[in-house]
């Protein structure tokens, strides 16, 4: 095949994965930009011929009787916020002296630990959604946000503590030894010689447990109700049980992808990096 | 001359006892959630525990799990979740590979689509589920619009009315999102093949197609596994891209095993009976898991 056949096929080929991975999203972004009288023309016009953001200031101000969905909307943000933001930070100080520890005091049965953390992760939600249940009814966190923040750790620790004890391996161990050598202790080390080093490493572990949480629908669905409600769960029932209109919806869920959306896109590279060291989700 | 003796440290700088102490929240934490309700589980499974009928709570020993051997809707629910998963799998390898390889090209612009993988997979997927269901609406779907003005359709279509159309179209809707987790592996992978490989069999004479049967599936084979063991475990956790879009139906040809157990449990509140079939499926997926388990095992031997 000539060279610029090849490389015609090859622009080609890359045009339809662009496509392929932007349109979707792009017309879920459109959709909630437009008027439905718009969307209903057959042919459709797949651009639009007057924006709007009709649909995004109904999900936000209060218009007669609809003043209920305004309120939910801004409430489940909030708890989104706050339950992916308090699981992020637990999960950094708790994966930080575990990851530390694994990686770097190696004492007997710490290989075991890790696997067994790492297994934990493999048990199908679906599993502990049961008993769970049962377990918080009884001690009261049905519908807190602690009880959602306690599950969600489970869930994003494993991965943290997994990425982290990467990084800390990959930091030349005399750094801490020299440390060592003038009466540091191994906390000192830890957090006078090593975590300065690890910024990028926090970084990307931040990223994905605030992605994780954010995200997490199967377990607030089950759990929360209406004080502790996330906007994914909300999203849930804006589609089944509130049967709202679909151009509200598509803006709700375009504002409930926009942080992780951009969170992943401006910090790619580190995302790429953790996801290829454990093939982990 | 006096010996200065080094300053002592504090008992908890021993390895082992600091060790324990960092690692103990963590593991509290994800134990207590996990390890903790797995055991409750088990022992529910075994019970006849209606909330709708408490007197006649009782322990039953194996019968929940023999009567879902004779379920016809469990044992439907497993072959939908069994179909979705395997041509799921399927698809996101055959795509992902694909994909990978045009993406390790030399192209303008390389840097920015590589960077857009990780939109799908940064989704929520909940978003996806909406987002899909909007996309195969009957009336005014982009779907139905794209084919008729592409002449493959005359008319607008339900597609999710019709059991074969509606499995199909949630596994695309999958594979939209998964894929470039997928990709994202192979990418690696294909870096770390040295380029003298392929020079070494354009020299012998091989074509394109015999140095990628030769060379790059051998050698990225290890991550198509892994990857291929990871995104089955998660098909048969699927569970609101079908709450959402298909609901189960049509006359539950896409329920799939996680919708049964929510349905059994939050629904017809069958405490018991639920958590022995979450325990059955899982079983079923337990052997792939022991696959991965033991691939990433040997991964922290090396390390």
């Amino acid at each position: 095949m000539p060279r610029a056949l090849k490389r015609f096929f090859l622009y080609l080929a890359v045009a339809g994965i662009v496509i392929w991975t932007v349109a979707p999203y792009l017309w879920l972004i459109i959709s909630s930009l437009s008027l439905k009288i718009d969307l209903l023309t057959v042919p459709l016009r797949w651009i639009p011929p007057r924006l709007t953001l009709e649909n995004y200031y109904s999900l936000f101000f209060t218009r007669g009787s609809e003043s209920v969905n305004a309120r939910l909307f801004f409430h489940s943000l909030g708890n989104s916020a706050m339950i992916s933001l308090t699981t992020m930070f637990i999960c950094l100080i708790l994966g930080v002296l575990a990851a530390y520890a694994i990686a770097r005091l190696r004492f007997k049965g710490s290989n075991m630990l890790v696997l067994l953390m790492m297994a934990t992760q493999l048990v199908p939600p679906i599993v502990l959604v049961v008993p769970l249940y049962v377990i918080m009814r009884k001690v009261d966190l049905l519908d807190k946000h602690l009880g959602l923040i306690l599950v969600d750790i489970s869930i994003v620790l494993p991965l943290v503590i997994w990425l982290m004890r990467g990084y800390f391996a990959s930091i030349p161990s005399e750094l801490e030894d020299a440390a060592r050598i003038d009466g540091c202790t191994h906390l000192g080390a830890l957090f006078r010689v090593i975590l300065p080093l690890s910024g990028p490493g926090l970084v990307s572990v931040m990223i994905f447990a605030f992605i994780a949480a954010w995200n997490e629908y199967l377990y607030a669905f089950i759990f929360t109700n209406i004080d502790a409600k996330t906007i994914p769960v909300l999203i849930g029932e804006f589609s089944t049980k509130l049967g709202l209109e679909y151009l509200r919806i598509a803006a709700a869920g375009v504002l409930a992808s926009l942080p992780p959306i951009l969170l992943a896109l401006v910090f790619q590279r580190f995302i790429v990096r953790g996801l290829t060291s454990g093939a982990i989700k | 001359m006096k010996i200065t003796r080094p300053r002592s440290r504090p008992v908890f700088d021993d390895p082992r006892t600091l060790g324990l102490l960092l690692i103990a929240p963590a593991m509290l934490a994800i134990l207590g959630v996990v390890l903790l309700p797995m055991f409750n589980s088990l022992w529910l499974s075994f019970q006849q525990h209606d909330l709708s009928r408490p007197q006649e709570d009782a322990f039953v020993w194996l019968r929940n799990y023999a009567d879902l051997l004779r379920d016809p809707r469990y044992l439907n629910s497993l072959q939908a979740t069994f179909k979705f998963s395997l041509f799921s799998v399927l698809l996101e390898l055959a795509l992902g590979v694909a994909i990978a390889i045009i993406l390790n090209q030399e192209f303008r612009g390389r840097g920015f689509v590589r960077g857009l993988m990780i939109l799908p997979w940064a989704m929520p997927s909940i978003v996806n589920a909406a987002m899909w269901k909007w996309i195969y609406n009957a009336d005014y779907g982009a779907l139905n619009a794209l084919l008729a003005q592409l002449h493959i359709i005359d008319h607008y279509q339900v597609w999710l009315a019709e059991p074969t159309t509606a499995m199909i179209l949630i596994i695309l809707a999958n594979v939209w999102k998964e894929t470039p987790f997928t990709v994202i592996l192979i990418l690696a992978a294909l870096q770390t093949i040295p380029e003298d490989l392929y020079e070494a069999s354009r020299v012998d004479g091989a074509t394109e197609w015999q140095s990628f049967l030769g060379i790059t599936l051998p050698l990225i084979m290890p991550v198509l596994m892994i990857a291929g063991l990871l995104q089955f475990i998660w098909g048969f956790q699927t569970f609101e891209l079908i709450y959402i879009v298909t609901g189960g139906g049509p006359f539950s040809s896409t329920e799939m095993t996680n919708l049964r157990v929510y349905a059994t449990t939050f629904r017809s509140l069958r405490f018991g009976y639920g958590a022995a079939m979450a325990y059955l499926t899982s079983l079923i997926i337990f052997i792939p898991a022991v696959v991965y388990i033991r691939s990433a095992y040997r991964k922290v031997v090396e390390v």
